[in-house]
């Protein structure tokens, strides 16, 4: 069973969903504890794979492999390392709390919104999982299905809107990807004795000799479809709409756990395979990941609407988890993996929090609100946590993150300046700025509107959806080794082959590998 | 020379299908009143030539019939494959929905086994001839069939518009066939591009093929050939429709590939490039107009004529990856389309009005199931995995990018971020727009039936795209 493990945990919330599409359309509780029930059995199962899981070995673990088209030697290619463990993890652990947020706010076509939950986070399981480009291709466009269906059902006012973009520019960043996938593959067909592949185990050893010339454009074409995800300035404009539109639980999912798969991908191709074209943009993409960092801060301080406000802020954390990744350093890359965690957790939770004074309230703008502290003490103190962490206090996790990110980019000698490094931790002053801000108005001060007056607070549900958030939030705070731990090996592999790479380039004539024949000479 | 056993059973399909349109038109004659039995032989012949061809995909193509005029083997099975699909689906649709247009017209069934017949002829050509009577023989089935909804304006106009320009597109065709012929002296298509090498008057040569061309290009509606298209999909009883857009667009790709053999377009690079060409504007153009459609049926149409884009991409490729690719899109995309144009039959008004996406509005709550299907013939006709539309395309881009005509991929995989524009419009408005009220679904059990199969194969084929690889494996 052991070595089926990363199937059993890809499966269960596709049987769920399949389940779940097969009940009855009325009995709302049966769909709801079921659909809860599979997401509690992949989160078992990925508690197991997190216990078994071999934190020493810096390759990919767990693997299966099956042919899938042998015409075109694609095979189900599934297997992790530390990176893609947590944030397997991650995904299995947000989904429940994600559909028990919505036991009650949901409540028209609860069916398919069960089952569509249960197929995102199957796609999005497959996505970290996959170790076959093509694979990897299949599950990256099918999550944005359930995602759209997710948005444009349950979303609010302009959801149709924002389903709509959120697929288009996710969509035209991936097919390019394709084009890329695609012009690998051939590519290894040309090789002496090669054959057509998209086996990314194979390509990590074939892809850093493709000629300068064409890796800058294979680079370009992946990160242009990881940015969209990220998303990096300036191509982040979808995010607020599709945030703010989509459902809490949508939120959740997709701050928590699809923002990440635009920064897991960076991590997993574009360094390993295109190093050289890495090592030509770094300074272009750290800097905008500092723009990020710098923008989002600055429009999250003026606006008006919560939930867009923690939308921008997503902006702002995952500018500093791009800068920890073109840092080259492993302090850098840990802090980003630990980071992507992170934001996933305090992210998560304050859309939750928002979706729950939503709930209440049916605003989500500050200034409807003031003096909350007083009719809801616990929601407040829930709050007050979560938005700490957010900020990066030390003693939570946030800290651990932009910490090591920091420390990254300011030895790096990729980017060689401390300058990155300086002009990111503003970020940090940025964070407290708005976060602050925004709590002391809705908290404190007088209960000025009525409606406020009789807020009740949080119920035993919400309680229970917020409390292992916060548990984690603190744990990785005071004890990130556990978290660290499993990915260390993973990221000092990593960047031991950057720095080879680069050694072993210095030690040739040129910082470019050799012109061999292109596939795409015709022929 | 009269024909041996061997080759009546090598067009045993061709026979099956000819056949039963005969049979069709006598139990029409002597059986008036009953409307079952026409539809169900016709089911059944298909059928049955389906069965027929299935044990040639294995074979080597290179076996030859009626002394090298008809060619055996994987190709042609494959091919008759799609078509007996096609054919079955439309057949399916059209029961009970013909019906209530034209009442008790059985020679609609005979009508479709034999433009079935003539596609069959033209996969199954061995020479230029065939291929020009095949062609005929399915597209004079079209033109009828188009205005077969005698009443409608719509159809009538379809029907007419097509003929000419069909009739016109023909008479390039043939033209192109002579200068072929005189070029190299024979019409045989064996040995076809290793003749061409050599030749006293390539210029001559090159006129023909390119006439060719241009008549092959009307017949998938292509661009700049397309002006037809969406005023004869709009027109045609939406069945009909279903039918031209699928089988015909087919046949005429397999003209492409025994044509414009990867062999003949390598030697060539002038007609390459120029199909290349044709192949980028038929994408931009196709997708860029289909999103200012409100019309469904007309949407489909310059959808189709972007589709003819993508396929001929393959085409261009040149190589196995790219032929193989545009026999898989073409069988997903026979599954697409005529799903497609089924769920249009499906939720048409009655009194022939075109429907709107409008109408569209607020189905999923109407009719779940048929919002599904609609949903996944619109992702997969799209391109979005897991449906079968989506590896066709990425074995067709394979084809491309390998052939080294990369840009030519960028303008597709462009241009369908543009077409998931306007196949996710219905979408939206089927799922995320509540408003009461609309067309009622017509109750059809066997259209139903159709779109449903069609639904499970595209999402079958896509999951698992090598049952049908294997089969494409050995048509070269």
């Amino acid at each position: 069973m052991e070595q089926h493990i990363l199937s059993l945990i890809l499966f269960t919330p596709l049987a769920g969903a399949l389940v779940v599409a097969l009940l009855g359309r009325d009995a709302s509780r049966l769909i709801k504890t079921v659909g809860l029930l599979f997401s509690l059995v992949a989160l078992g199962l990925s508690v197991w794979l997190f216990l078994v899981f071999d934190g020493s070995r810096g390759d990919m673990q767990c693997i299966e492999i099956i042919p899938w088209i042998p015409a075109l030697n694609v095979s189900y290619h599934v297997g992790i390392d530390g990176i893609s463990l947590l944030l397997i993890v991650l995904t299995t652990f947000l989904t429940p709390i994600a559909l028990l947020a919505s036991w009650e706010s949901v409540t028209v076509r609860l069916k398919g919104y069960v089952a569509l939950m249960l197929l995102l986070e199957a796609g999005t399981l497959g996505v970290f999982m996959a170790l076959d480009l093509f694979l990897f291709y299949v599950f990256w466009e099918f999550m944005l299905i359930p995602m759209y269906f997710i948005i444009g059902i349950w979303g609010g006012q302009e959801r149709i809107y924002a389903a709509v973009k959120f697929f288009l520019y996710t969509m035209a960043g991936s097919l390019l990807m394709l084009v890329a996938i695609i012009w690998l593959g051939s590519y290894a067909a040309s090789l002496p004795g090669g054959a057509f592949t998209t086996d990314l185990l194979r390509l990590y050893a074939i892809a850093p000799g493709i000629p300068m010339g064409i890796q800058i454009w294979m680079f370009l074409a992946f990160t242009f479809s990881f940015a969209i995800k990220v998303p990096i300035f300036p191509l982040h404009t979808w995010l607020p709409d599709a945030h703010v539109q989509a459902p809490t639980a949508g939120s959740v999912m997709l701050a928590g756990v699809l923002l990440k798969m635009g920064t897991y991908g960076l991590i997993r191709f574009c360094l390993p395979l295109f190093p050289y074209a890495t090592f030509r943009f770094l300074p272009y993409l750290a800097g905008l990941g500092i723009v990020g960092i710098i923008y989002g801060a600055f429009v999250s301080m003026v606006q008006p609407d919560i939930k867009k406000l923690v939308a921008y802020s997503s902006v702002s954390h995952l500018g500093f988890v791009v800068l920890g990744i073109f840092a080259l350093t492993e302090e850098g890359l840990q802090g980003s993996v630990i980071q992507m965690i992170n934001h996933g957790l305090s992210t998560g939770a304050l859309f939750l929090l928002v979706g729950m004074i939503y709930d209440r309230r049916h605003t989500r703008l500050i200034k409807d609100f003031g003096g909350l502290a007083k009719p809801m003490p616990v929601y407040a103190a829930f709050f007050m946590i979560v938005m700490l962490s957010s900020i990066g206090l030390p003693g939570l996790n946030g800290f651990v993150g932009e910490f090591l990110i920091l420390l990254g980019s300011f030895r790096s000698s990729f980017l060689g300046s401390p300058w990155y490094a300086i002009v990111a931790s503003t970020g940090v002053i940025l964070a407290a700025v708005y976060l602050l801000w925004s709590y002391q108005r809705i908290f404190f001060g007088k209960t000025e509107h009525p409606e406020d007056q009789a807020l009740p607070d949080l119920s035993v549900r919400e309680i229970a959806v917020l409390v292992p958030i916060v548990l984690f939030i603190v744990w990785i705070g005071v004890y990130p080794g556990t978290f660290l731990g499993k990915s260390a090996a993973s990221t000092k592999q990593l960047i031991h082959r950057i720095e080879e790479t680069r050694r072993g380039s210095f030690a040739g004539a040129s910082l470019e590998p050799g012109h061999e024949i292109l596939p795409g000479e015709r022929r | 020379m009269s024909p041996s056993m061997s080759d009546l059973t090598a067009i045993a399909p061709l026979l099956l299908v000819a056949g039963t349109a005969l049979v069709v038109v006598l139990v029409d004659a002597l059986a008036k009143r009953n409307r079952i039995l026409g539809p169900v032989l016709t089911l059944a012949g298909l059928a049955a030539a389906m069965t027929f061809a299935l044990p040639a995909l294995g074979d080597a193509p290179a076996s030859a019939a009626f002394g090298g005029m008809i060619r055996t083997g994987g190709f042609t099975s494959f091919f008759t494959l799609v078509f007996c699909v096609s054919g079955l689906l439309s057949v399916l649709l059209s029961m009970s929905y013909i019906e209530t247009m034209v009442p008790g017209k059985g020679e609609y069934y005979a009508l479709i086994l034999l433009a079935v017949s003539g596609m069959i002829l033209m996969a199954a050509a061995g020479d230029l001839v065939v291929f020009f009577l095949g062609l005929e023989l399915m597209s004079l089935s079209f033109y009828i069939l188009a205005g077969f909804a005698r009443g409608r304006m719509t159809s009538n106009e379809a029907a007419l518009k097509y003929f000419l320009l069909g009739a016109f597109a023909t008479g390039f065709l043939l033209y192109g066939i002579a200068l072929v012929y005189g070029a190299t002296g024979s019409t045989a298509l064996a040995g076809f591009p290793s003749r061409t090498g050599g030749l006293q008057q390539p210029l001559l040569l090159l006129a023909g093929l390119a006439l060719l061309m241009i008549g092959l290009m009307f017949k998938v509606g292509a661009v700049p050939f397309h002006m037809w298209v969406p005023d004869v999909y709009e027109g045609a009883p939406t069945t009909v429709s279903a039918f031209m857009s699928t089988g015909g667009k087919a046949a005429a790709f397999s003209g492409f590939l025994i044509i414009f053999t990867p062999a003949l377009l390598i030697t060539q690079p002038a007609l390459r490039d120029v199909v290349a060409a044709v192949a980028a504007i038929s994408m931009v153009a196709g997708n860029v107009i289909a999103v200012t459609q409100t019309s469904v049926k007309r949407m489909l149409a310059y959808s189709s004529i972007a589709h003819a884009g993508y396929i001929l991409a393959g085409v261009v490729a040149a190589n196995p990856a790219g032929s193989n690719g545009v026999l898989f899109y073409l069988m997903s995309y026979t599954l697409m389309n005529a799903g497609a144009f089924g769920v249009v039959s499906l939720l048409e008004n009655p009194d022939g009005s075109m429907l709107t996406f409008d109408e569209c509005a607020g189905l999923s709550r109407r009719s779940p199931l048929v919002a599904a299907l609609t949903a996944v013939f619109m992702f997969s006709l799209a391109g979005v995995p897991p449906f079968a539309g989506f590896f066709g395309k990425y074995y067709v881009f394979a084809g491309t990018v390998e052939a080294g005509f990369t840009w030519l991929a960028i303008v597709g995989v462009l241009m369908s971020v543009v077409s998931a524009y306007y196949y996710l419009r219905l979408v939206v408005l089927m799922y995320f727009n509540d408003q009461p009220g609309g067309q009622a679904v017509a109750v059809r059990p066997f259209g139903l039936a159709a779109v449903i199969v069609a639904a499970i194969a595209l999402i079958g084929f896509g999951i698992f795209p090598s049952i049908l690889l294997g089969l494409t494996a050995r048509c070269f």
